[in-house]
């Protein structure tokens, strides 16, 4: 029986009162509560703080570079589609370096589940916007405040017709973690823009700020009807519903591959006597 | 017996397909071939062409002065004729060049209305061309027979019997009217037929050859033609090839996949590399075994997209962030890239560490015929971790401190250990770190011991001509050919040799071989590059103290010829 003592990992380096802890707690309730052992799946993370993430746990662990969490994921879903990959990042490192990958990501439906830490800020490098920092903030590097028009992860999903598409506050954790259960239990690429603010950086968006907007997505809500997706997508400011955004039941990249159709490719031995043929191939 | 049939033309226009046509027929002949093609970066239009020598000799390089050239545009005439030899014949189709050329050299063959009279279609010339070529060269036309059953299989009985019937007129047509024609094709004393294979399908095949099951790049010139090999591929060997979305996706998946366990490659041109280079030290950091062929055209920027250069090789040495081990092969032919990208991963599992197949776009481009290849000297073995084995294992750590520097491989989900990794400074267990020591044993375990156990796998450049030169030519990589052909014409006259490096980085010991002694007791040493400033000149010199006395550098975008490289290596020995 896997506990939460399986997944005790090094003590966190995040500051006091971060919005990362709940979601580390949260994460780490749901893979116990799933059943799933560490060593059964893999964490790819960035550069951030929330991508330190996996060393304050245990699983299997890539964290690579600044940005490129989606190809090494997409990398090891193809070689290994048995193995359940989740990916912690957070809004500069996705939605910023990473945003081509974004797009490539949701176009290909590779089953993975990307969990964005977004705190509106870039809190590693002390505090310049990120993509989803909301227009007129100042900050030190911007001092007239930002005037690039946020970002809205949600809308891009609903275009890009995003397996699975959700957001979910650090302040309200058991919500979260039905929305990370529900991803990972989605076959498809599922995205969770988990909002979660920067108690050093970003003095807008606070607890308080989140928890005067945030509201659950009504029960008669149908995340299936893209439409009314889209719309629900466009919803920010005075008030940000949290909850499945938008969801459909595309056939999974994986599962069009005739190559990995018996098993993964890890696990295909190779036969070096079959080169025989391709030799022939040059006659 | 030793010829050049050259085929010119505007780009769609089908040289390509006469071009293949011809050499696989000769390769079934028996004979031996070279070929190598010069094409714009255009899809219709503007003057390309295809040259195939054949011979019954081995042969390895293009000649300048040509025996046959079928022109099918004005630009092939006027770009070409004067490399035609003495008893050379040019063949063109007045109708369609709307020109009639009266020199005894022309011959006028109405492609288009044989292939019209003999029951096929206007879109058939090029089937009336190749039959004409080999009935000029008094050759049989069943080989030819057999191609078009081949490749129109699939279209149809009436599609294949139209163009047998073309190719038979077009045959005919040459044998009856090209009265002046003293051509006549030998094959080589067994007349076996030839394997006939390009640069770049000599990788992808070393790559099926070498177990890589995934392979993932973005299109680029001269590269793209691995994907297109390997894609091919897919189904029969076990491979996923992906289009990534961009260079830097296609290499940090190739990084994914491999750390996922299986034998991964990724492949690009110099503009494209630029952008890998961040996920070429990832795979250094993580200590994650990748293939990487980088093929080089002109630069700087998008420079000439379709042609040749020697530019990258200082490029690929001081590439990625921080310092690691690397190694980079430059195969010189077919037969060598298929055996160094088998190598390549074989080092880059062995060691866990990036290599680079350096390639350029004339040897992606060039087909050489082979006596064949060899299954049984292929190298496979599985260097990580699977299933039972990594089962029984008591302790496993990621990067684990070991003598050899090398610590193994994991394959993750296959135990209950975990496979943990990250691009910051890592302890063991493949967690991030901040102390002094720990950097320091990391740096150690990745670079200090692992580069002499590299070192040793690196073998010694390969030398051919006299032993005792007075002259040695050197040079590296796509070179291998003209030098060697140059030697064999220049050695009628002069004690010369050529000193050829396909082996690059790190560089060679001089314990197996001295070749700086070698080059010492020279009295000429030229370095021959494909560049403006002598990269690799510049890499034997800091390597070793070694400077050549002369060099002849090519940086127009095309390669050398024979005739070209034996005229400056006989004018800088005149000056003697």
């Amino acid at each position: 029986m896997v506990t939460l003592e399986n997944y005790k990992g090094q003590v966190p380096a995040w500051c006091p009162g971060c919005g990362n802890f709940p979601i580390l707690k949260s994460f780490k309730e749901v893979m116990v509560e799933l059943g799933i052992e560490p060593h059964q799946f893999t964490v790819v993370s960035g550069i951030g703080q929330a991508a330190k993430l996996p060393h304050y746990t245990k699983c299997n662990t890539f964290n690579g570079l600044h940005g490129r969490t989606l190809p090494v994921a997409t990398g090891i879903r193809l070689a290994n589609h048995e193995m359940p990959v989740i990916i912690v990042t957070g809004d500069g490192d996705c939605y910023g370096e990473g945003g081509n990958h974004l797009m490539a990501a949701m176009r290909r439906n590779i089953n993975v589940k990307l969990f964005v830490h977004d705190n509106q800020i870039y809190g590693l490098t002390k505090g310049q916007p990120s993509p989803t920092t909301g227009e007129g903030m100042v900050t030190k590097n911007m001092p007239f405040g930002v005037i690039t028009e946020q970002f809205n992860p949600m809308a891009l999903a609903v275009a890009l017709d995003c397996s699975f598409a959700a957001r979910g506050f650090a302040g309200d954790p058991d919500h979260l973690k039905s929305l990370m259960k529900e991803a990972i239990n989605h076959k498809g690429f599922s995205l969770i823009d988990i909002l979660q603010p920067c108690v050093t950086y970003n003095k807008v968006n606070t607890y308080d700020w989140y928890r005067q907007r945030v509201y659950h997505l009504e029960s008669d809500y149908d995340p299936e009807d893209r439409k009314a997706a889209f719309s629900k997508a466009l919803e920010w400011g005075k008030r940000i519903p949290i909850g499945v955004i938008y969801r459909n039941h595309r056939p999974t990249f994986e599962e069009r591959l005739p190559m990995i159709a018996g098993k993964p490719l890890v696990h295909q031995a190779f036969d070096l006597t079959k080169i025989q043929t391709a030799f022939k191939g040059f006659y | 017996m030793d010829y050049t049939i050259k085929i010119g033309g505007e780009a769609g226009q089908g040289i390509q397909t006469i071009g293949d046509t011809l050499a696989r027929v000769f390769s079934r002949t028996g004979c031996y071939v070279f070929s190598h093609q010069d094409y714009e970066s255009r899809i219709r239009g503007g003057h390309n062409f295809y040259q195939i020598r054949l011979s019954d000799k081995p042969l390895s390089a293009s000649k300048d002065s040509v025996d046959i050239i079928v022109a099918l545009d004005r630009d092939s005439v006027t770009h070409h004729e004067r490399e035609l030899k003495e008893h050379g014949r040019i063949i063109y189709d007045s109708s369609a060049l709307r020109l009639k050329y009266d020199k005894p050299s022309f011959l006028d063959i109405p492609f288009a209305d044989l292939a019209v009279q003999s029951g096929g279609d206007r879109i058939m010339v090029n089937t009336a061309a190749t039959g004409a070529v080999l009935g000029m060269l008094g050759m049989e036309l069943s080989h030819f027979l057999d191609i078009i059953g081949e490749t129109f299989r699939k279209k149809g009985d009436e599609v294949v019997l139209a163009n047998k019937n073309v190719a038979l007129a077009g045959y005919e047509h040459a044998v009856k009217n090209c009265t002046r024609c003293s051509f006549s094709v030998i094959a080589g004393a067994a007349s076996k037929p030839k394997m006939l294979i390009g640069g770049v399908e000599a990788i992808g095949l070393g790559a099926v050859a070498s177990g890589c099951k995934f392979y993932s790049a973005y299109p680029m010139t001269p590269s793209t033609g691995i994907m297109n090999y390997l894609a091919a591929k897919e189904k029969e060997y076990g491979i996923v090839v992906e289009q990534a979305e961009d260079e830097i996706a296609a290499i940090n998946m190739t990084v994914g996949a491999s750390f996922a366990g299986v034998r991964s490659m990724t492949g690009t041109s110099g503009g494209g590399f630029a952008l890998m280079v961040e996920g070429l030290s990832l795979a250094a950091m993580t200590e994650t075994p990748v293939v990487i062929a980088v093929g080089q055209r002109p630069g700087p920027a998008t420079g000439f997209p379709t042609r040749t250069e020697q530019g990258e090789l200082q490029f690929l040495i001081s590439a990625g962030h921080g310092e690691f081990p690397r190694i980079i092969f430059a195969p010189g032919t077919p037969r060598q890239a298929f055996s160094l990208t088998n190598r390549a991963f074989d080092l880059a599992e062995k060691y866990q560490i990036p290599v680079f197949i350096l390639f350029d776009t004339y040897l992606a481009d060039s087909q050489w015929t082979l006596d064949g290849l060899d299954a049984s000297r292929v190298l496979y073995m599985d260097y990580r971790l699977r299933g039972d084995a990594f089962k029984q294992v008591a302790d496993y750590k990621r990067h684990a401190f070991t003598e050899s520097g090398i610590s193994i491989l994991g394959v993750p989900g296959d135990a209950e250990h975990l496979v943990v990794t990250d691009s910051d400074e890592h302890d063991e267990e493949g967690h991030i770190v901040e102390d002094a020591a720990t950097r320091v044993k990391m740096v150690q375990k990745r670079l200090d011991k692992k580069l002499p156990l590299i070192k040793r796998e690196i073998a010694s450049p390969f030398v051919y001509g006299d032993h005792k030169p007075a002259v040695i030519i050197t040079g590296w990589g796509s070179t291998y050919g003209v030098m060697k052909e140059a030697v064999d014409e220049l050695s009628k006259s002069r004690s010369i040799a050529m000193l050829h490096y396909s082996e690059l980085f790190p560089f060679p010991h001089t314990e197996r071989f001295d070749y700086v002694r070698f080059l010492q007791n020279a009295k000429q040493t030229i370095c021959i590059e494909n560049n403006a400033t002598g990269q690799f000149s510049r890499l034997m010199r800091a390597e070793t103290g070694y400077a050549f006395t002369t060099h002849i550098h090519k940086f127009d975008g095309r390669p050398f010829t024979v005739e070209t490289l034996v005229g400056e290596i006989n004018g800088h020995l005149g000056k003697l």
